[in-house]
C-alpha cells in the first residue's frame, strides 16, 4: 500500500498508544506482586534458617544449600563430601522428563504429520481429537490411567485374557509408569507445535529432493526434519520443562521408589516434618535448570533466524 | 510411490496415539457405570455410583469442593480475561511502548515458571505477607496463572483485526470508545469467549498450585479427589471423574465451535 | 468559490523518513480530484491526512477554509472508502451503511430511510439484511460506497477503492463512480497507481513519486504536456531521447536529433543536453522525416503495430502505427525515415 504507516515493520501504533501502559498496568500488578515478587522472595528464603515446626528464622544460613549437596556422613562428624542423594533425584527426573520427551517425540511427530498431511477439514477433526485429552483434568487422567495399568486392572486382565502374559505385568510403581504418565500428560505440548511447523512445510521441497533421486527416509532425514526442526525443538521444551517438575504423574504412578523433584519439593511444605528453606532451595535449583533450558532455546532460536 | 507426504506406519502410530489417550479415559467411563462394589469385578450397568455422588456419604464434602471449583474458576477467568483483553490491546495495538519486551516477557512468565515453583514462591509469599491461606489465596493464584491462556486467544484474534475496522469507525463518527465498543469490541468477542473458557478448565484442572496455597480445611475438586484416591481408587471417583470428563470435553467442543464461527468473519 | 480542500506546505514523517516534502495542492469544490503515483510515493499518507488518520508533521489542512489540522476523524465531515473495503463483518449491509447516522445521533427510521435509499442507488437494495462476508467483491465496494456517501460527507475519499475487483468490473465502476460524483456533487478524491483509472474519470490529476508533487492538471495537460522525465515515462508510453538545445528564441527552442536532424520545440530550456519526450503514436514513418533509424523489430499488437528501431546513436524508438492492410511493412534491417507530428515533442525540465 502506498506510503502506509509503520512501514519498518514492528507493532503498529493504532491509536492505542498513549493507552497502552495504563492498559498494561493490571497485568504488571498482578504477574509483578502475585509471581514475579513471590519468585525473589523464594529465592531469600532458600537462604533463611530453618525453623522447626515448619517456616523460617529471618537469620541468615547455607544450610539449604548445604543440605543440598553436601554430607557429614550420617552422624555429621565425616569430612564434608558431596552429597548425592538430592543430586541423584534431579539425575533421575532429568532422566525421566528426557525418556518422556523421546518418547512424545516419537509418537508425536508421525502423529502431527499424518494429521498435517490430512485435507483441511478432517485435519481439524483429527486435531480436535487429539487436544480433547489435554482438556480433561490433568488428576483424573493421572488417575484414569493408574486404573487402566494396576496390576488387577483392566489392561493386565485383557493381556492376560489373550494369553499374551500369564501374569500381571506389575507397571505400577515403576519408572515406565512415570514415563507413560509424563507422555500421557503433555503428549499434545509435542503434536502442535510440530503439526504447525509440518503445516507451514513446503512440500515442493520433498518432491524437488525426490526428484534428485532422495529415497523417502532420506528426504524425511535431509531435508524435512532440519526445515521444520524449530517445532520439533519447542515440542520438546513444552514437554521436557512440566515433565521435569512434574508432582502428579510421579507421585501417583511411581511410588516411592520412583521420587521426583516434585514430590522432593512437595515434601518440604507438609505439616511439622517439613524444611521450608530447603524446599525453597530446590526450587531454585529446580527453576534456574528451568531458565537455563529456556536460554539455549532462545539463543538456538536466534541463531536459526539469523 | 504415493506422493511425498506419505510415510508407511504414520497412520498406525496416529492410532496408537489415540489409543493412548482415550484407553484409560474410556476405561474410567465404562467402569463409572460398574454396578459392583469392587472395581475389579463387573456387576452389570448402573447409575449407583452416579447417584452416590450426589446422595453418597461423601456428597456433601465434593459437592462443597465442586462449588468453591466452580466459583473460582469462574472468578478467575472473568478476572484474567479483562486483564489480559487490557494487555492484549497494550501489546497488539500500542505500538512500541516503553517496557513492552518487560511486559510480554511478564505475562509470560507464570508459563516459563515451573508449577512447582509457583506454589512454593505463592505459600511462601502469602504467609510471609501474612494472607490467611484459604479461598482468598487460591483466587489470587489461579487469577496470576490463568492470564497467559487467557492472553494467547485473545491477542492471536486481535493482531487478525486489521487496523482499518477501527479507523472506518472514526471516519463514521465513531469516537473513540464508540469504535472499541460498537467494533473492535464485537469482532475480538470469539477470542475473548475463547480465552476466559481456557482460563475456565485451566483453574479448574490446577491441583499442585492449590493443594500449595488453599490452606486446612478448604478443598477444590481436584484436592479433594487426590486425597481420596490416595485410599484408593473408589467407584464414586470415577463416576466423578466422567462427569468432569463430560463436563470438559462440553467446554472445548463449544470453544471449538465458537473459533470457527469465528474465523469464517475476520 | 472556496477550495473544498487546501493543502498548505504540509510535510510527513515517520521517524527518520520523510513520506512527503512540503506538498501544496488547492481542491475545488465539486471536483473529481485524483492523487496518481506508483506504490509508496505518498498518495495514501495525504489521504489518510486530510481523513484524520495520520497527524501532518508541518503544515495545515483547510477543509473548506477551516484548518482541520487538530480535528479527530470523526469531527472531520471527511469520509472514506478504504481499499479493502473494511466493512463491518459483524454488521449486515444496511447496519453498515447506517452506521455513520448512528454514530451521528439520527434516529432509528431516518437513518434506516436514508441508508435504504442509498443502497438503492447502489443498486444493492435486495441485499440490505445480508452480511458483508455473503456479497461478492463488486458488490463490497458498493457497500463500501453507499456507507461513506450516507452521512453526506461534503468530500469523499477513495484508497484505490477498485484494486481488488476483476478488470471488467473496474472498467464499470469507473464510469459508474464518475457518474455519481456528478450526480451527488461531492468533491471526491481518489488515490490509485493506475493511470489509466485516473486518465479516464478525473477532472484534474496530481501526478506524485517519491514524497513529492511532479505535475498537477487535466488528463489532457498530462499527456501531452509532461513537465518532466517521471511524467512523461510514468503516463503513457514515451520515447526519451537525448538532444542538445542550440538556439532559444522567445517560446520555443531549437534542438539537435541524435543523428543530426533539427527540430524546433515548443518551450525553452537552458543551452546544451535535454530530454526530449514523443509519444510512439505522434511518429510516423516518412521519407521526408528528420530521424533516421534502423528497424529491428515488428511487435504485433492487434489495433497496432510497435516498430522497434534504433537510432544512429544507439538509442532506442518506439513508432506505434495502426494496423492497417493499406501500408505495406517495413521489413527489419531496413533504415526508416521517421516523422514527428507537429506539436508533439515536449522538451522535458530534466
Amino acid at each position: 500500500m502506498a506510503g502506509a504507516p509503520g512501514a519498518g515493520g514492528g507493532p503498529k501504533d493504532a491509536g492505542w498508544g498513549p493507552l497502552a501502559l495504563p492498559l498494561m498496568l493490571p497485568t504488571w500488578a498482578v504477574i509483578g506482586i502475585f509471581l514475579a515478587l513471590p519468585v525473589l522472595l523464594m529465592a531469600v528464603y532458600s537462604f533463611l534458617t530453618r525453623e522447626f515446626r515448619g517456616g523460617v528464622e529471618w537469620q541468615f544460613s547455607l544450610a539449604a544449600y548445604d543440605q543440598f549437596f553436601v554430607t557429614r556422613g550420617l552422624f555429621g562428624d565425616e569430612p564434608p563430601s558431596l552429597e548425592w542423594t538430592y543430586i541423584l533425584i534431579f539425575w533421575r527426573s532429568l532422566w525421566q522428563a528426557a525418556l518422556a520427551t523421546g518418547l512424545c517425540l516419537l509418537i508425536g511427530f508421525p502423529t502431527a504429520w499424518f494429521i498435517a498431511t490430512r485435507s483441511p477439514r478432517s485435519r481439524t477433526v483429527w486435531l480436535f481429537l487429539v487436544t480433547i485429552p489435554y482438556w480433561v483434568n490433568l488428576l483424573i487422567r493421572t488417575v484414569s490411567l493408574k486404573f487402566l495399568i494396576r496390576d488387577n486392572g483392566p489392561l493386565n486382565e485383557f493381556l492376560m485374557g489373550i494369553g499374551l502374559t500369564s501374569g500381571p505385568l506389575p507397571l505400577v510403581n515403576t519408572n515406565l509408569a512415570v514415563q507413560l504418565g509424563l507422555f500421557y500428560s503433555y503428549l499434545p505440548f509435542m503434536v502442535l507445535p510440530i503439526y504447525a511447523a509440518v503445516e507451514r512445510y513446503n512440500f515442493a521441497l520433498s518432491e524437488a529432493a525426490a526428484d534428485l533421486y532422495a529415497g523417502r527416509w532420506r528426504i524425511l532425514w535431509e531435508i524435512t526434519l532440519p526445515v521444520v526442526r524449530p517445532g520439533i525443538v519447542a515440542g520438546c521444551l513444552l514437554v521436557f520443562i512440566p515433565s521435569l517438575g512434574a508432582f502428579l504423574a510421579p507421585d501417583l504412578l511411581g511410588g516411592a521408589k520412583n521420587f521426583m523433584i516434585g514430590s522432593l519439593i512437595d515434601e518440604q511444605f507438609k505439616g511439622s516434618q517439613g524444611n521450608w528453606p530447603f524446599g525453597a532451595a530446590v526450587s531454585v535449583i529446580l527453576m534456574t535448570l528451568v531458565m537455563l533450558a529456556l536460554l539455549i532455546y532462545a539463543r538456538a532460536q536466534g541463531r536459526g533466524r539469523a | 510411490m504415493r506422493g511425498v507426504r506419505h510415510y508407511p506406519g504414520f497412520l498406525a502410530l496416529t492410532l496408537v496415539c489415540l489409543t493412548v489417550l482415550y484407553a484409560p479415559l474410556l476405561v474410567v467411563t465404562a467402569y463409572s457405570f460398574n454396578g459392583s462394589t469392587s472395581i475389579t469385578q463387573w456387576g452389570g450397568f448402573s447409575w449407583r455410583w452416579y447417584a452416590d455422588v450426589f446422595t453418597g456419604p461423601e456428597s456433601a464434602r465434593f459437592g462443597l469442593a465442586a462449588r468453591n471449583s466452580l466459583t473460582i474458576a469462574v472468578l478467575a477467568a472473568t478476572a484474567a480475561t479483562l486483564i489480559a483483553t487490557a494487555a492484549s490491546l497494550a501489546m497488539v495495538r500500542g505500538g512500541r511502548f516503553r517496557g513492552r519486551t518487560a511486559s510480554f516477557a511478564l505475562i509470560n512468565l507464570p508459563l516459563m515458571v515451573p508449577e512447582i515453583v509457583t506454589a512454593v514462591a505463592s505459600l511462601i509469599f502469602f504467609t510471609m505477607v501474612g494472607l490467611r491461606t484459604g479461598y482468598g489465596t487460591i483466587l489470587i493464584a489461579h487469577i496470576t496463572f490463568c492470564i497467559p491462556f487467557a492472553y494467547l486467544p485473545i491477542s492471536a484474534r486481535l493482531e487478525g483485526i486489521e487496523p482499518f475496522f477501527e479507523e472506518a469507525a472514526r471516519d463514521l463518527y465513531a469516537s473513540r470508545f464508540r469504535a472499541f465498543t460498537q467494533v473492535l469490541l464485537p469482532l475480538m468477542a470469539p477470542g475473548v469467549i475463547s480465552g476466559w473458557l481456557l482460563a475456565f478448565i485451566i483453574s479448574l484442572d490446577d491441583f499442585i498450585i492449590t493443594n500449595f496455597v488453599k490452606g486446612a480445611g478448604m478443598e477444590t475438586l481436584p484436592t479433594a479427589i487426590f486425597g481420596s484416591v490416595k485410599q484408593g481408587i473408589k467407584p464414586n471417583i470415577m463416576a466423578i471423574s466422567t462427569l468432569m470428563l463430560a463436563a470438559s470435553a462440553a467446554v472445548v467442543t463449544l470453544s471449538w465451535l465458537i473459533n470457527r464461527r469465528g474465523q469464517r468473519s475476520p | 468559490m472556496a477550495a473544498a480542500i487546501e493543502i498548505i506546505e504540509v510535510v510527513k514523517r515517520f521517524g527518520a523518513t520523510t513520506a512527503l516534502e512540503s506538498l501544496t495542492l488547492s481542491i475545488a469544490d465539486n471536483e473529481f480530484f485524483t492523487l496518481l503515483g506508483p506504490s509508496g510515493c505518498g498518495k495514501t499518507t495525504v489521504l489518510r491526512m486530510i481523513a484524520g488518520f495520520e497527524p501532518v508533521s508541518a503544515g495545515e489542512i483547510r477543509l473548506f477554509g477551516q484548518n482541520i489540522a487538530a480535528l479527530p476523524p470523526d469531527r472531520r465531515p471527511v469520509n472514506t472508502v478504504f481499499q479493502h473495503y473494511a466493512l463491518f463483518p459483524h454488521m449486515s449491509v444496511i447496519d453498515n451503511v447506517a452506521f455513520g447516522l448512528k454514530m451521528k445521533g439520527v434516529d432509528l427510521a431516518a437513518r434506516r430511510a436514508r441508508a435504504g435509499k442509498m443502497l438503492e442507488m447502489v443498486h444493492l437494495s435486495a441485499f440490505a439484511e445480508r452480511l458483508p462476508a455473503q456479497l461478492s467483491g463488486g458488490q463490497q465496494q458498493r457497500v463500501a460506497l453507499a456507507r461513506a456517501l450516507a452521512p453526506e460527507p461534503r468530500v469523499l475519499l477513495l484508497d484505490e477503492p477498485l484494486s481488488a475487483l476483476d478488470l471488467k468490473l473496474r472498467q464499470a465502476m469507473r464510469i459508474e463512480l464518475k457518474q455519481l460524483q456528478q450526480d451527488t456533487g461531492i468533491t471526491f478524491i481518489f488515490v490509485t497507481h493506475d493511470q489509466e483509472e485516473a486518465l479516464t474519470m478525473s477532472d484534474r490529476i496530481a501526478v506524485m513519486s517519491a514524497g513529492r508533487l511532479q505535475q498537477v492538471g487535466t488528463a489532457r495537460d498530462i499527456y501531452e504536456t509532461p513537465l518532466n522525465r517521471f511524467v512523461a515515462d510514468f503516463i503513457g508510453e514515451t520515447n526519451l531521447l537525448p538532444v542538445d538545445v542550440e538556439a532559444i528564441s522567445q517560446d520555443a527552442s531549437r534542438v539537435r536529433l541524435p543523428g543530426g536532424g533539427a527540430l524546433t520545440v515548443p518551450g525553452t530550456a537552458t543551452p546544451g543536453r535535454h530530454t526530449l519526450s514523443i509519444r510512439p503514436e505522434r511518429l510516423v514513418p516518412d521519407p521526408a522525416g528528420p530521424l533516421k533509424a534502423r528497424l529491428e523489430r515488428v511487435v504485433y499488437l492487434g489495433t497496432d503495430l510497435h516498430l522497434m528501431t534504433r537510432l544512429q546513436d544507439g538509442s532506442g524508438l518506439v513508432v506505434r502505427m495502426q494496423n492497417s492492410a493499406r501500408s505495406a511493412l517495413p521489413a527489419a534491417g531496413e533504415v526508416l525515415s521517421i516523422a514527428i507530428e507537429e506539436g508533439a515533442a515536449r522538451l522535458l525540465a530534466d
